[in-house]
């Protein structure tokens, strides 16, 4: 689209897990930037699309070793700051919602309780006006009757309607970036898509930046603009969303082709097949001999 | 190629190699990998040193101990530590030092019994409790509170005071009072695992309860309680002294740790060795038994991997 | 083959009653695959539950090549019915090896000659012998969905009971495991039931197709007529819309059912 104006760079990171079984590297040397738009992660597991979110928040366990040139946030280095820095900087600049909302919400507190205290870290205000904004951000979740969800405790909420309360949350601090880990995976298809359609409202009206994790490339190819396409570590390509059909990268290709379809035959689905060259960079995919 | 590696380097890649060629090997490469990571705790590792030590000193009392346990000898009563009696003798001029070392037989043999008694019941009664549910599950879970609702010295004191004063009814008191937690302890885990697409694939095969709970539950179950058994070894090397001490455990004159304080305790002020060195027996073998308990959890409880 | 009628299942009493199942009836012929496809809450792993005898507090009838089973399942029922489970994590016992998972079902019905089986059925589902006495530990997803359906196979039924078998796998291995299905069908003439949330592996894996929505079936399909939208239910048309992916004006249209 237009030359948006850049949030988030990233350059060269790496992320290290040492193990009784020696180092794993679970992130190898990516970079990319972002700008007020929404970029996908797609890989399989273990392909390290979750670490990568988590290790721009720096939320990775304090034994994983983070490597980097440049993590740079609005021409902030996040590299240089304090742990006390990065939790302003959490929340408040970039958000994170997680996979399961039932792990993310505090059982014992309040719907409502927990909107306003994650507005309330951020600002100063008083509680009627908390409690106001945090009514007007369940209204714009789609929840039908905020007043009384507000009350809920979480575990009186669905599993949609927790991810729904989850971005409330993430959002009413007004964060410039959100990270959505698989937000969405673990519900029904018509839920997951009225979710990320009220992501995208917000994050379009507000223009801000989404990273969208997730191991589904069809639904990341018709949600984000652009695609980064991660295998064991790496980044295997990055496009755009409209032309991921017409990738040329066989792993693209192979993962696309694997997919069954409803409109397919029952033939035998293709399978991929993992070339070790694609983890290593420095033989390139295209050979000399061509 | 296999001139290469050493003897050595070569049997390890047997244990972890991860094409076992049979069922042995694949139970050894697990049982050397526990072992690895058991090593990489020291304290857990001392435990292990001690309790070892414990059996060593048990087996071969008679080569260790300079004198007779029991024989007593009044003219050399309350004799202080000496080279001749390493740990001085006691009110009857019994050597304390042979007494110790003939004593650690009687706690092997009490801990060991209670083991064997009181584990099979509670794993047994949780494992069935929690399998089936419902009526049976009331009716034992039912009988196991009201176990659990007596402090369990008193609840022993009670069984020896009908039973008879004695070192075997002690330990039949002991177990009588041991299994209430590992029933409880058995039964929680079953009725995580019953739940398991597992349980429910072997159902499905046709499998019978009896299978299903001795094949498949159980082992799961043994190895929480295994460490269990192994910190509630410490209590029970104290439960039994604490009878002794009463009088109600081993009887005079057999060397029992708890009964040799006990008797000890009139002279504490001017001939403290009678009852310090008993004394620091219990505590450095109940020690050792937490320790390796502790050392146990982290190689069996995959709960407590972080 | 396999012949469900008016199959109802009450979980609860009072207030926490949830009638799980109304009024299921489906029929599925010998060597064919049957498809139940629904959101969570829809009863369709309930259905299957039902007919492996997991579940015993059903109302109505099962009938299996015509004869209707009792609550309590027999040996031979076990024989000619297994099941595949969804979370390949969890459906092998940790602390065996997969030698002793495929050769306990051999020793259940006494069929002897397990060494043979076990190779044999290992082989069949693509797993050499090097995988033989490994832990589940020791294996990726993939591997783990083999054994189970070896396990499955061992028995040699014919009806196979499928709950959610890739949904837990990426989807590389999925297509693996779906060819492997496939395959494994034609060679020994399976019957199948598939249950799934997802549309396209159950359009790609099935002959007919019912639609679940909060215990009720909604209809029953051919796949030919999933292919060329010929249904009649809006619920059916959401769900096809839905799986098409992300598309903003769509989604604006969408009803609660």
């Amino acid at each position: 689209m237009n030359d948006p104006e850049t949030l988030l760079t990233v350059h060269n990171l790496s992320v290290v897990f040492p193990s009784l079984k020696g180092d794993v590297q679970a992130v190898n040397n990516i970079s990319f930037s972002l700008g007020k738009e929404k970029i996908g992660i797609v890989g399989e597991s273990g392909s390290g699309k979750s670490v990568t979110g988590r290790a721009i928040l720096r939320l990775l366990p304090p034994y994983a070793r983070i490597q980097a040139d440049t993590i740079s946030y609005k021409d902030k280095n996040l590299l240089s700051f304090s742990e006390k820095e990065m939790r302003r900087i959490r929340g408040m600049e970039i958000s994170m919602v997680m996979q399961d909302p039932k792990y993310s919400l505090n059982p014992v507190r309040t719907v409502g309780e927990q909107i306003i205290e994650a507005y309330a870290i951020h600002r100063k205000v008083s509680k009627r006006e908390a409690k106001q904004r945090a009514i007007a951000m369940l209204e714009a979740v789609r929840i039908r009757n905020p007043q009384q969800v507000y009350k809920l405790y979480p575990h009186e909420v669905s599993g949609g309607m927790g991810q729904r309360i989850m971005i409330a949350m993430m959002l009413i601090p007004e964060p410039s970036l959100l990270i959505a880990d698989e937000p969405t995976s673990a519900l029904d298809v018509t839920v997951q898509l009225q979710i990320l359609a009220i992501l995208d409202d917000l994050v379009t009206r507000r223009g801000m930046g989404l990273i969208f994790i997730s191991h589904d490339l069809e639904l990341v190819a018709s949600f984000c603009d652009r695609i980064i396409i991660m295998y064991g570590g790496r980044i295997m390509e990055i496009v755009d969303a409209d032309r991921l059909h017409m990738s040329g990268h066989p792993y693209t290709r192979g993962l696309l082709n694997c997919l069954p379809k409803i409109a397919g035959t029952q033939e035998k689905l293709p399978t991929l097949v993992r070339e070790e060259s694609w983890l290593h960079p420095a033989t390139p995919t295209i050979s000399i001999g061509n | 190629m296999h001139d290469n590696y050493s003897g050595n380097q070569t049997r390890k890649q047997w244990l972890l190699t991860d094409t076992p060629a049979s069922a042995f090997q694949a139970s050894l490469g697990r049982a050397y990998l526990g072992f690895l990571e058991f090593g990489r705790n020291r304290l857990a590792v001392l435990g292990l040193l001690i309790i070892t030590g414990l059996v060593v000193v048990a087996v071969f009392a008679p080569q260790i101990a300079p004198f007779d346990p029991i024989e007593t000898n009044l003219t050399n009563r309350l004799q202080p530590l000496s080279v001749h009696h390493f740990f001085g003798t006691d009110e009857v001029g019994r050597d304390i030092f042979s007494r110790i070392v003939w004593g650690s037989r009687l706690t092997l043999y009490v801990i060991g019994l209670v083991a064997i008694i009181a584990a099979p019941v509670g794993i047994l009664i949780g494992t069935v409790s929690g399998y089936f549910g419902g009526f049976i599950d009331t009716v034992l879970m039912r009988i196991t509170d009201i176990f659990l609702a007596f402090p369990k010295l008193i609840l022993a004191l009670a069984f020896v005071a009908a039973l008879g004063p004695g070192i075997e009814n002690a330990i039949i008191a002991i177990s009588i009072t041991s299994w209430p937690p590992y029933a409880r302890i058995a039964r929680a885990e079953t009725i995580t695992i019953r739940n398991s697409d597992f349980i429910k694939a072997i159902r499905l095969q046709g499998a019978g309860p009896i299978r299903i709970i001795s094949g498949h539950i159980m082992p799961l179950c043994i190895s929480s309680l295994i460490v269990r058994v192994t910190l509630d070894m410490a209590g029970i090397i104290l439960t039994a002294a604490g009878l002794g001490f009463l009088g109600l455990g081993a009887q005079p004159p057999s060397p029992e740790w708890g009964a040799m304080t006990s008797s000890g305790r009139a002279y504490i002020l001017d001939h403290w060795w009678l009852i310090t060195m008993p004394g620091t027996a219990i505590f450095i073998v109940s020690l050792a038994f937490n320790l390796l308990g502790d050392g146990l959890r982290e190689v069996l409880d995959p709960k407590s991997d972080s | 083959m396999l012949r469900v009628k008016d199959l109802n299942v009450i979980f609860g009493h009072g207030s926490a009653r949830n009638h799980a199942v109304k009024n299921v009836s489906f029929s599925v012929n010998r060597g064919e695959r049957f498809g139940l496809v629904g959101e969570s809450g829809s009863g369709k792993s309930t259905v299957l539950n039902c007919i492996s005898g997991l579940l015993d507090n059903w109302q109505g009838t099962i009938e299996i090549d015509g004869q209707p089973l009792s609550r309590k399942r027999t040996l031979s029922f076990c024989r000619n019915v297994q099941m595949v489970f969804q979370d390949p994590y969890g459906s092998l016992h940790p602390r065996h090896t997969i030698d002793r998972t495929l050769k306990e079902p051999v020793a259940i019905h006494k069929l002897g000659d397990g060494n043979r089986r076990v190779q044999q059925v290992l082989e069949e589902v693509g797993l050499g012998p090097q995988f033989r006495y490994r832990y589940p530990h020791q294996l990726s997803g993939g591997q783990r969905q083999r054994v189970a359906i070896a396990r499955a196979l061992i028995l040699e039924p014919e009806i196979i009971l499928l709950d959610e078998p890739t949904s837990a796998l990426d989807v590389s291995i999925q297509a693996e495991v779906l060819n492997l299905l496939a395959d494994i069908r034609q060679k020994r003439n399976l019957t199948y039931v598939l249950v799934s949330h997802d549309l396209a592996v159950v359009s790609h894996m099935c002959d007919t197709i019912s639609v679940m929505n909060r215990g009720e079936t909604v209809e029953i399909i051919s796949r030919k007529q999933l292919q060329e939208s010929d249904f009649s239910h809006h619920y059916t048309r959401q769900l096809l819309v839905a799986s098409k992916g992300y598309d903003r004006a769509a989604i604006d249209l969408f009803q609660d059912f």
